[in-house]
């Protein structure tokens, strides 16, 4: 497994692709907080990270399919897929060392946003005039959103040996689990709890609960899940594919 | 016994693949898996490779079954694929050494060094693989395989799509590795696994239709033997000679003459018959059939 996340965090470097991604994902960041005036803090009465929070998973959307777009479809395409199975590796140690790098990549990028804590911590009147635990919390629900949306893009990146087609069906299913549900739950056919148990499929639903900083066992227990279920569905294919 | 075979089936949907094939290769053979295109000899190396693992019958390696111990097979053999797959934006070196890294060796710098020399890369190690020519690829696909000195090589048609003098190369390579390793590799060439492996195991639609010594298999196919004349004018007469066949004209005052082959040689006796004809005889030569033709018999029959 190591050996693999070695392979994917230097193929990620070695490529550029990770600069882009480091890069987009910053510059979309802080256009969006400081510059444009509809989000910018600096027209907000509150010191506090909302913007980051609201803005970056709807920047994941699209920069963590395409991240992933090649960590499958490019094996299969070029046949790499081969040599990888017939070295002494199981299936979960290739999709767990492809999974932890490109983890490991969304982490190097969201990293550099602690920068705009420490600004607005200073911006604060008084200074230090902002919640720590919502801001932990928050990134706490950052991460784990990052870590379900790689695992659907894992899952969308078996499916096809063409990498745009991966990118689209990653992005899709990213859509679906996290607003997807949401706006089925209020079509006016789902009620007396079903509405309810449709938006707790959702993302959106646990990473606001995450977001307001008290972490609660049942939301950690979402977001393992659906990794898991993703890469579990990775895996069932890759040993169905290659026995066709 | 290094590689066993037994009544090995493949299905791909309708397609039957394999349909139950049988063979056993001992340590230190190099074996030629011989087939034209679809005989079913990439499917046969699959499996044996470990990379599929749905099929019927029994695979085994060093006696240790191919789908109930994958991990461990994995480690024993080491496997080209078919159209050498290759991550075309690595370095040739970056390459070997994250290869080296997943079979956890010790001394990864020392290994890699070692097989670049011996598989001929020195001078394009540091060089990205895409950069390279077809053959040079070919060999940082056998260093692939080759890295953790494996005891057993699978190779899927290593020489295929090669220019003549990488060809050359490339066999030349494989029977030095093979001097101490067993090898299986394929290919749709005769002359090829001729210049290899001394034996061969010949498969058609998926059924074996013969495994034997090259030597052997060349004997026991060929149960004719040609003989080409020609004359000096047309020869319209029963011709009658001992084992004699068929004779078939075919102009010029040529014919060739089709024996019944034994251990007599019917040469003497063509040149008495012509010349108490008052013929005279500008031509005789044997055709010595090749592999091609055993070959063609096998897969066409
Ligand atoms: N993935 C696959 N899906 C369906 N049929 C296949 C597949 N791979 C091979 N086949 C079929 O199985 C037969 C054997 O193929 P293969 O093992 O590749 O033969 P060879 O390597 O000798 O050319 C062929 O008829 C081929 O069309
Ligand atoms: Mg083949």
């Amino acid at each position: 497994m190591w050996a693999i996340f070695v392979k994917e965090v230097n193929g990620f470097f070695s490529t550029l692709t990770g600069y882009v991604v480091v890069g987009v994902f910053l510059t979309l960041l802080g256009l969006i907080m400081w510059v444009f005036p509809d989000y910018s803090i600096l027209d907000y009465n509150y010191a506090s990270l909302d913007q980051l929070f609201t803005v970056a998973p709807i920047i994941f959307l699209f920069l963590i399919p395409a991240i992933c777009m090649r960590s499958f479809s490019e094996e299969k395409q070029s046949g790499t897929i081969e040599i990888l199975f017939t070295k002494p590796l199981t299936e979960w140690q290739i999709i767990l060392g492809k999974y932890a790098g490109a983890l490991f990549l969304v982490f190097i990028a969201i990293l550099p946003t602690v920068i705009y804590y420490y600004t607005i911590w200073h911006l604060g009147a008084p200074q230090g005039n902002i919640d720590r635990g919502e801001v932990i919390g928050s990134y706490i629900g950052l991460f784990f959103l990052a870590a379900i949306f790689i695992a659907i893009s894992l899952y969308a990146s078996v499916l096809s040996n063409n990498q745009i087609v991966a990118f689209l069906i990653g992005a899709l299913l990213c859509f679906l689990v996290y607003y997807g549900f949401y706006f089925i739950s209020t079509i006016p056919v789902f009620f007396g709890g079903v509405d309810d148990l449709l938006q707790k499929i959702g993302i959106d639903y646990h990473y606001r609960s995450i977001s307001n900083g008290a972490i609660d066992s049942r939301d950690v227990l979402y977001f393992l899940s659906a990794v898991f279920i993703f890469l579990f569905m990775t895996h069932q294919y890759l040993r169905q594919n290659r026995n066709q | 016994m290094s590689i066993l075979v037994k009544n090995l089936e493949k299905r791909y949907g309708e397609q039957k693949a394999l349909a139950g094939i049988n063979f056993s290769i001992d340590s230190g053979e190099i074996v030629g898996l011989l087939g034209p295109n679809g005989a079913g000899k990439t499917t046969t190396m699959k499996i044996l490779s470990g990379f599929m693992d749905v099929y019927d019958g029994e695979a085994s390696i060093n006696g240790l079954d191919v789908h109930k111990s994958p991990l461990e097979i994995k480690q024993l053999i080491g496997y080209l694929p078919e159209h050498n797959p290759l991550y075309l934006d690595m370095y040739v070196r970056e390459y070997l050494t994250f290869i080296a890294s997943i079979y956890r060796l010790d001394k990864v710098k020392e290994r890699v060094s070692n097989i670049i020399d011996l598989t001929g890369l020195k001078a394009e190690q540091h060089k990205l693989i895409k950069a390279l020519s077809k053959g040079y690829r070919q060999r940082v696909g056998l260093a692939q395989a080759l890295i953790h000195d494996p005891e057993i090589l699978i190779l899927d048609e290593p020489t295929t799509g090669l220019d003549p003098n990488q060809l050359v190369e490339i066999r030349q390579l494989i029977k030095n590795i093979g001097a101490e390793k067993t090898i299986v590799f394929s290919s749709h060439i005769m002359q090829e696994v001729q210049a290899i492996c001394d034996r061969v195991i010949i498969l058609n639609r998926g059924v074996l239709v013969a495994d034997d010594k090259i030597d052997y298999l060349d004997q026991a196919l060929n149960k004719q033997r040609e003989i080409l004349l020609e004359l000096d004018k047309s020869l319209e007469v029963d011709w009658v000679l001992h084992d004699l066949q068929e004779v078939i004209p075919i102009g010029n005052h040529q014919y060739r003459l089709i024996f019944n082959k034994t251990d007599k040689d019917p040469r003497p006796e063509i040149f008495d018959f012509i010349v108490e004809r008052q013929c005279k005889l500008l031509q005789m030569v044997e055709r010595k059939s090749t592999m091609e033709d055993v070959f063609q018999k096998m897969t066409l029959g």
